[in-house]
Parts: structure tokens; sequence; C-alpha cells
């Protein structure tokens, strides 16, 4: 090893360091270790004047390597990197040590102790430092195509918003129609525009749109490749219906004799044909056989839609198409799923007829709905006198979901609203906390309240039919406490509404496997940043927006999708895109093709080579994670940035004695 | 080498003989080892004395053979005597070179063990509980019986080693290759292992695919199929991360590589690398499930540490009541 010249820096960051680490001696210590010809403090390395003094050093000094001793590398590393090699050095010979996160953050109360730990860490980053290597950023060019998945109001917005931009957009949703849980509401807050009219033109556009390719009744199956490159395998599930030949002109389903209850669009509570159209604005316009219900995939028999269309654009005969699509960046935007308040046995939805959840509200009151937005109950007739709605189901309660679903506040209010427009009714909002944060939304708390919305802060212990009182008989008795007056409660009323929360899809966790989008511990795909890179995700090119995210409104859904356009659009622009050095490589001479390597990485980066009998890595897709350097057993994977020389070192660095005044390994 | 004859000793320390057997294994080629080398020290198979060797001079031994552990004052003795009178050490064997079975001792302590092995196994009688001693007396004199260490370690924890040869034991055509290695002078750089840096599997005819493991078989409990690799069978095998050159004998025939040959080139310890190469491939999505798993391998720090847990970062369980070991010796203090 040639002569090593380490430059070190250490950050007083104001007082968040100084104010309890002893900067200025950590620095002079600092100054004995091995190879640093350098060693200053300095009040803000981030600032100009900071990065200006490393480019100054690099240059009077000849240094061959830089310890910044800061915040964590979250924060600066890109800015003193970029410090580096403004002043010629190669970034990559750059180490941080993290004094602020690690030392004086955690060690408020122990001075000498968060001192002592902020010498280890630096020390630790002068020994790992010398054995750090230059690393070249790899370039990969850019297609233009995006992959958008998900039809709701995220992906749709996301979809025209590129398109819009000029670039092909394929949006893949699920089900038989784009449109997403928005497509189902009646009302959105706190405006109280029709949820279909605002949404329909969108749909309309992103059906039509030219540069639009819409995979409805799709779903992605496989995805291969890395930022700018990626293969995706769709599958495009049959519909049963020709779409070049069919007008959507209703026929088959008006004729079709069997009748089916539709549990996803109409949430249970009205029906549908065998061969349906999820409902009158859906887009595509196509109908589908449901081939589980149809007479003919049971008995061979009736073809009543065969018959009647037409355009002859029935299709018994077609199956699933697979389609294969190149793009050069995706957007999740797979939405999220309703809490299933039957998992709270003792709020009886399901056993107490008159127990609704949200969704099914929606459709009652909605116009389009089964009940042509009549707010009655079960049995179809009867106006509810008194309603009350229950918020946070199965939200914010350790025994479900610890997490706010951010929307039922809103839409309690909303459904207090469309209660006592149509029906008169007394409502009572059980609520645990109002959170009323967004534009509009305070105000429009207040409009509900001066309604006439009775509002009682409890969280709802029990929903019973058992009366105690001949007032309780026939009704739901809600129990609780009211912590406002201080004293148990016993509300009767004719009809429930449960606001069940937000939750991440059953699924997230395989579709982001397969897009190489992590979850966070409540199951909603992970952002890259939680405050300064919110739609990104930690695989390049790869994005999310929407409730896949996190419980949101429509309104921040949109924004999202609309961020995730932008960053889409940013990297096509540029064309080409630099990919961090910093990944695994095997050294494919010493590797035995063991393969235990093979399934470890989560972006599907290794690859065995049969004819070699050896495993590769491709370099475009790998992270740098470390996974599979870790489970190698034969220790022939090097990660790059992170060598086994450079760890180990940096933990003999960090075993030095920094109490004693000599610089010995202990 | 000159034309002269070099000089060979070959010894061992604590250990089970079988090194010096696969010695003997090189058949006809012993004859060119007695052609190129005499043989100044073997105690297994001539009848040398300590006196003999610490009589030569310093470096005129050319190559000694040492196979074995250092478990006692003794080993650690013929240890120094034999790195000073030669000119090339070779730790010959897993004995020697990671510790071995005899390093399994270091799971517990001499205390335990002398316990169980003189008085608690169930072939023992012992009625009066007589433990070996350093010294007794007996009408003759004073007998006396090497100090016998707490912690066995590696030779090379006790003097530098020039090469070292793995197996439990050595292959004949290995052992071949580094004689003549020597023999002819074209020895690697001093401080390697002789023998190629692939593993087990790479010598392994097994077809090996994309690994998940559910459970864990002994031997007896299945009858594995002979074409696929048998950790995918459930049945443990450290070919992943053992160093080959044995000819992936055992796996071959059906049971699992023992780690014989202890780790590739950089690794720090052996059974951690197996270790997280085996735990990668497990099936499970929750601790419970990766416990049950694991309730299914019997004896775990015995199967990743069989033969370098001397050598290994853990060296020996932890010793209690805060003792540390003496540098030099592995003695309490």
């Amino acid at each position: 090893m040639s002569e090593q010249r380490v430059g070190v820096y250490v950050c007083h960051c104001g007082h968040n360091i100084a104010g309890t680490v002893d900067v200025e001696h950590v620095a002079e210590w600092s100054a004995n270790l091995p190879n640093v010809v350098i060693s200053r403090d300095n009040k803000f390395m981030c600032a100009s004047t900071g990065q200006e003094q490393i480019e100054e050093d690099i240059k009077e000094f000849d240094l061959t390597h830089v310890v910044v001793a800061s915040c964590s590398p979250h924060m600066h590393e890109k800015t003193f990197r970029n410090a580096c090699a403004r002043a010629g050095l190669n970034p990559y010979l750059f180490e941080m040590a993290n004094i602020r996160e690690h030392a004086s953050w955690v060690h408020a109360s122990d001075k000498d102790g968060a001192t002592n730990k902020a010498k280890s860490l630096v020390s630790a980053a002068v020994h790992r430092v010398i054995h750090q290597e230059p690393l070249q950023p790899m370039q990969v060019d850019i297609r233009p195509e995006t992959l958008v998945v998900g039809g709701g109001i995220a992906g749709i917005q996301t979809a025209l918003e590129i398109a819009d931009a000029g670039y092909h957009v394929y949006l893949v949703e699920r089900e038989p129609s784009i449109g997403g849980h928005m497509a189902m509401f009646d009302k959105t807050f706190p405006t109280l525009d029709c949820s279909a009219c605002i949404l329909t033109p969108k749909m309309f556009d992103a059906g039509s749109h030219p540069h639009i390719t819409l995979l409805s009744y799709s779903e992605v199956e496989q995805v291969d490749g890395y930022v700018g490159n990626f293969t995706v395998r769709v599958r495009r599930k049959a519909r049963h219906v020709d779409e070049d030949l069919c007008t959507g002109c209703g026929s088959c389903w008006e004729k079709c004799p069997i009748k089916v209850i539709d549990t996803v669009f109409e949430a249970g509570l009205g029906s549908r044909k065998a061969i349906y159209r999820p409902f009158p604005q859906a887009v595509p316009k196509y109908p589908i056989i449901d081939v589980e219900n149809c007479t003919y995939y049971k008995s061979g028999k009736c073809r009543m839609c065969e018959k009647v269309c037409p355009t002859e654009a029935i299709r018994f005969d077609q199956e699933d198409e697979i389609l294969e699509v190149e793009v050069g960046n995706i957007v999740l935007a797979t939405g999220f799923q309703l809490f299933d308040p039957r998992r709270i046995p003792n709020y009886g939805y399901g056993r107490l007829e008159n127990v609704f959840t949200n969704l099914e509200f929606e459709r009652l009151s909605n116009a389009a709905g089964p009940t042509e937005g009549k707010i009655v109950l079960r049995d179809g007739v009867t106006e509810p006198e008194s309603v009350a709605i229950v918020h946070c189901v199965g939200s914010r309660d350790k025994n479900y979901n610890s997490h706010c679903s951010a929307i039922c506040c809103m839409a309690s209010l909303k459904f207090a609203h469309l209660v006592m427009e149509k029906t008169g009714a007394k409502v009572y909002n059980f609520y645990i906390d109002m959170r009323s944060i967004s534009k509009g939304y305070e105000e429009f708390y207040h409009r509900i309240m001066e309604e006439g919305a009775s509002f009682i802060r409890g969280k709802v212990s029990e929903i019973t039919d058992a009366a105690h009182t001949p007032e309780e008989e026939g009704k739901l008795i809600l129990v609780c406490e009211d912590t406002l007056i201080g004293r148990p409660r016993r509300v009767p009323v004719d009809m429930v509404i449960l606001s069940a929360g937000l939750e991440p899809r059953a699924d997230a966790q395989e579709v982001g496997y397969m897009f190489g989008a992590g979850c966070g511990d409540t199951g909603f795909f992970t952002e890259r940043h939680p405050k300064l890179d919110p739609v990104a995700t930690v695989t390049e090119g790869v994005f999310i927006a929407g409730a896949c995210q996190g419980a949101k409104d429509i309104p921040d859904s949109v924004a999202q999708g609309a961020a995730a356009a932008a960053r889409v659009l940013a990297t096509i622009s540029k064309k080409q895109v630099n990919l961090e050095p910093v990944r695994a490589e095997i050294d494919e001479s010493r590797c035995s093709g063991c393969r235990i390597c093979n399934n470890m990485c989560p972006y599907h980066a290794i690859d065995f080579i049969e004819a070699d009998g050896v495993s590769r890595v491709n370099p475009a897709l790998c992270k740098g994670c470390g996974t599979c350097v870790a489970a190698c057993p034969s220790q022939v994977i090097n990660g790059a940035h992170f060598t086994f020389d450079q760890l180990i070192a940096e933990i003999d660095g960090i075993m030095v004695d920094v109490t004693a005044g000599a610089l010995e390994v202990v | 080498m000159s034309d002269k004859k070099g000089k060979l000793g070959l010894y061992w320390a604590s250990s089970c003989g079988g090194c010096e057997i696969a010695v003997l294994a090189l058949h006809e080629k012993i004859l060119d080892v007695a052609a190129a080398f005499d043989i100044v020290f073997w105690p297994c198979v001539m009848d040398f004395k300590y006196e003999d060797v610490e009589a030569l001079e310093d470096g005129e031994i050319d190559v000694c053979l040492f196979n074995g552990a250092i478990r006692n004052d003794e080993n650690a003795h013929m240890a120094h005597v034999l790195r000073q009178k030669s000119k090339v050490l070779v730790a010959f064997g897993a004995c020697s070179f990671g510790g071995s079975m005899p390093g399994l001792a270091n799971f517990t302590d001499k205390d335990a063990m002398f316990d169980w092995i003189y008085k608690q196994s169930p072939s023992t009688d012992n009625p009066q509980g007589t433990l070996p001693q350093k010294h007794s007396q007996v009408p003759e004199g004073e007998l006396t019986l090497p100090n016998f260490w707490r912690t066995v370690k590696t030779l090379a924890q006790i003097v530098p080693v020039d090469y070292y040869l793995p197996g439990c034991p050595p292959e004949a055509h290995q052992i071949e290759a580094a004689v003549t290695a020597i023999v002819t002078g074209q020895l690697p750089p001093p401080g390697s292992v002789i023998g190629p840096d692939v593993t087990v599997c790479d010598e392994c005819s097994r077809t090996k695919n994309e690994k998940k493991i559910k459970h864990f078989y002994r031997p007896q409990e299945i009858i594995p199929d002979p074409d696929v690799c048998l950790l995918e069978q459930g049945l443990f095998c450290a070919g992943i991360g053992t160093r080959s050159g044995c000819g992936a004998l055992c796996p071959q025939v059906g049971m699992g590589c023992r780690g014989c040959y202890g780790p590739n080139e950089g690794v720090l310890d052996h059974g951690a690398k197996i270790l997280t190469g085996i735990a990668s491939v497990l099936d499970a999505n929750t601790p419970e499930e990766v416990d049950k798993i694991l309730d299914t391998l019997p004896d775990p720090a015995g199967y990743f540490y069989r033969f370098h847990l001397p050598q290994s970062l853990l060296r020996r369980r932890a010793l209690g009541n805060g003792q540390k070991q003496t540098a030099k010796t592995g003695e309490a203090t």
C-alpha cells in the first residue's frame, strides 16, 4: 500500500453535536490516529466553508482519503462525496462517521461517554477508509415507456401525467375496470362533489389516451431487469369477449339469466349478471364473463349472450394471454384494502344485520347503487331514525392496526351529512380524536357539527341488540365510555356504520417482492425516505404512489401520483442514469456453484450460469445490500465498498481503547 | 534443494494417529519420500527420543510435518522445539490446522471433562475418584504428566507456521503434491494452505439447485437421492463452505461433508460461514419456523464447528466468572 494521507473533519453541527461531544478534543485526538495528516473541527461541515475546507486540504495536503465525523450518511454523504469529487478525489475514498445520531443525540446525558464513542467512531472510519477503493458509477440507458400498476385514482393520475408529457404508459389493472375505490364512493369530502363526476372524465381520458395502453383485468406476473430496462410479464385474463368487436351495448348482460351477488363493486348489497360490466361508467366498457357462475361453463348450455350479441363478440374459448412489455420505470399504485370488521366480533358485523361497513354505506348512498341512493336498513325499505357512525374501526388499535387510517374522520363526517340530508335521522359519531388536518377539513367538521350531528368521544366497546330498557328494544345499542363526561353510555340506534380502516393489500408483501419494493412494519410499501423521498423505493426505477404507501385520501393520492410521474419524467428526460457502484461481485474462479446465494437476492440480481457451474451477479440489478455477501459460505462474493478487509478494519478501529493515551488495538 | 538428501521430521501432538496412517497411505510413493529425505524424527513409526531432536542444530530439519492440536505442555514444548529445528514447518491435518476433534473440548472445560471421563462416564470404574496428577510418587520414584490445558490451541497459535495441509486426514494425492512441491521448491507463498481455493461443491458431482431447507435429517433417517445435492435433501453438508481437495469423498457416497478441510481463503470463522450459508436457505418466514427447522439439527455447534473451533473467532465457550485465559498456555490465571 502506498502512502495513505487521511484528512479528518469533526463537525460541531451547531450545538447538535458540540453540545454533548467535546468536538475539539475528538479532532485533536484523531490527529494521532494512523495515517491522519490533518484533523480539524468545524461549526458546520455541510456549509460551503466546510466543504471548501475539504477541497483545499485535499489539494494542499495531497489527501488520499477523507473522513467527516458529523451526521447520518443519509443526510450528507452525498454532500461530502461531491466535495471530494470537486477536488479530484474519487468520492468513494470518503467515509462518514455518524457522531450525531449515534453519539450526541443518544447520549445527551453522558458527555464523556458520548465523546469516547465519537472517538471510537472516528477511529473506525479512519481505519476503514484506507481500505476503500475508487469506484466508478455505471451508466445505463432509460427506456421511455412506463408501467403503472393499479388503476385507482393514484395510478390514473400518474398515467395521465406521463402520457400527457408524450411518453407511453402501460396501465395494468387487476379488476375489469379502472377507477378503484373512488369509483364506488358517493360523495367526496370536504366539498361533497360527486365522486364519479370528478373521476369518470379521468377514467375516460386514461382509457382513450393515445399514449396509454390500458391492460385491464390483467396482472403482472414477473418483473426482470433494472432501472431503464425492465421486462414485465403481464397476464391478460380472458374476458371471453372480443374487445375489437364488442361495442358495450349491454344486450348480453340484459339477457343473461344468471344473477350473482356483487361482492366487489356493490359490496354485496346488489347483484350483477354472469356476464357483466362492473358499473355503467366502467373503462373499458367491455363486459367480462364470470366463468364461476356462467351456465355455459357448468353445463355447456345457455349461450344466451352469444345469441343476442349483435357483433358476435362472445368468445367462450378465449384464453389468458401473456404479454411482455419493456419499460424504463415502474410506478406501483396498488392501493389498499378495507379492514374486515368481522375481525372485531363485539361490533357484530355480519351478525347484527343493520351494522354496515363504510363501503356498504357508500353504495347505499350512491344514486347509481343498489337502492338508488336511498339510505335504508338491510330490509331495503325502512329508513333509519337514528344512525351511529363508529370511527377508527381496526385503526389506532394495538389489536388490529396501530396506524391512523387518515380518511375515516372526514369520511365519517361525510356519512353524517348524507344521513342527515337524506333521512333526517339523528346521527351520533363515536370518535377517539377528530383529525381534520387538511385544507377545508376543519371547516367541514364545524359544518357537520352545526348541521346537528352529535359527537361522543369514546371508543365503542360493544354493539349489541340485547336491550336493558324498553327504549332499547329492537335497537342496536352502542356501549362506550363517554370520556368527556366521564361515564359509561348506552346509545340505542337503528343503524350503525363502521368506518373500517385502510390496510395494506393482503398480497402487498409478494407484490413488493416482485418489484423490489419493501414493506414496512405496518405492511405498506416503504418509501426511500419518509420525508424527503416519499414516492421512491429502494429499487431504482420503481416508485410508489397513493394508498399502497400508507393510508391517505384522494387529494394526497393524486398529489403522489403526480409526484411519481414527475420522478419518472425526470429519469426519462435524463435518458441515462448513474447506478451506485456499491454492489456485489462473485469471483467466478473461486465460486463452486453451491447455489446458496441464488435465492437470497431481493432484487433477483443473481443468475446461475449452468455451463460454467458458477453464479453471477447482474451489476445493474444489484443494490449492494450485502445479503449474498454474508450468505456465501466460501466468501467469494465481494461487496464493493463493504469488503471484508474494510469491515474488519472498521472493527479493529472501533476496538481502539479511546480512554488510554496509547493507540493500541486491544 | 541441493542434491544432498533433505531431512524430514514428523510429529503427532494431540491427534488420533490417522495422519500418520495417511502418510503411509502414500504406498510405494513413500519410497520416493525416503529417497528424497532422511527421516530424522517420527515417533509414531520409529524409535526416536525427544533428546534426539533437541540435539539437532537449529534449522537442521528441512521439512517438519506436524499433526495434532496443542492441548498440553508437552505438545507445546515439541511445537517450539520443532519450530526451532525446522526450516519449513507444515501444520499437517485438521487438528494442527484448526483444532479439530480435540478442539471440541473447548465447548467445555478441563474440570468438567475430567469429571466426566474419570468419574461419571458409564464405562468408568473409579471408586476413589482418582484424577490424573502432574506429579505422583510411585515406589520407583516420581512420575510426571504434562500439564493439561483448559483450552485447545492450533499449531499456528503457538508457533509461526509456514504451510497448512488440511484434511482429516489429508488425502494421499495432496500429501504427495505437497512433498513434491517442497522437493522441487515450487512452493506457494509462505502462510498458504496447500490446495485449491474452491469448495467441496466444486468436486461434488451431485446436481445443485436453488436451496430451501424445511427439515434436517440424520443420515440414517432417509435414503438420499443419489444425484441431488445432499443439503437440498435436508442432510447437513458442510461442503458449501469447506475447502476442496478431498475429491468430495463423503458427499459422493451419500454422507454430508463434515468440513475437515476447513474454510476457504480469507474466512476467519469456518463454522460461522457454514452457519450463515445454511441459515440463508432455511425455508422459514418467522422465528418460530426457524426454531422448528433448527430443532431437527442435533448439536448444531458440533456440526458447524466440528473441525475448527479453536481456530475460529469464538475460540472456545466463554469461561465463567470473568476468567481470562493466558495468552501462552491457555491455563486459567
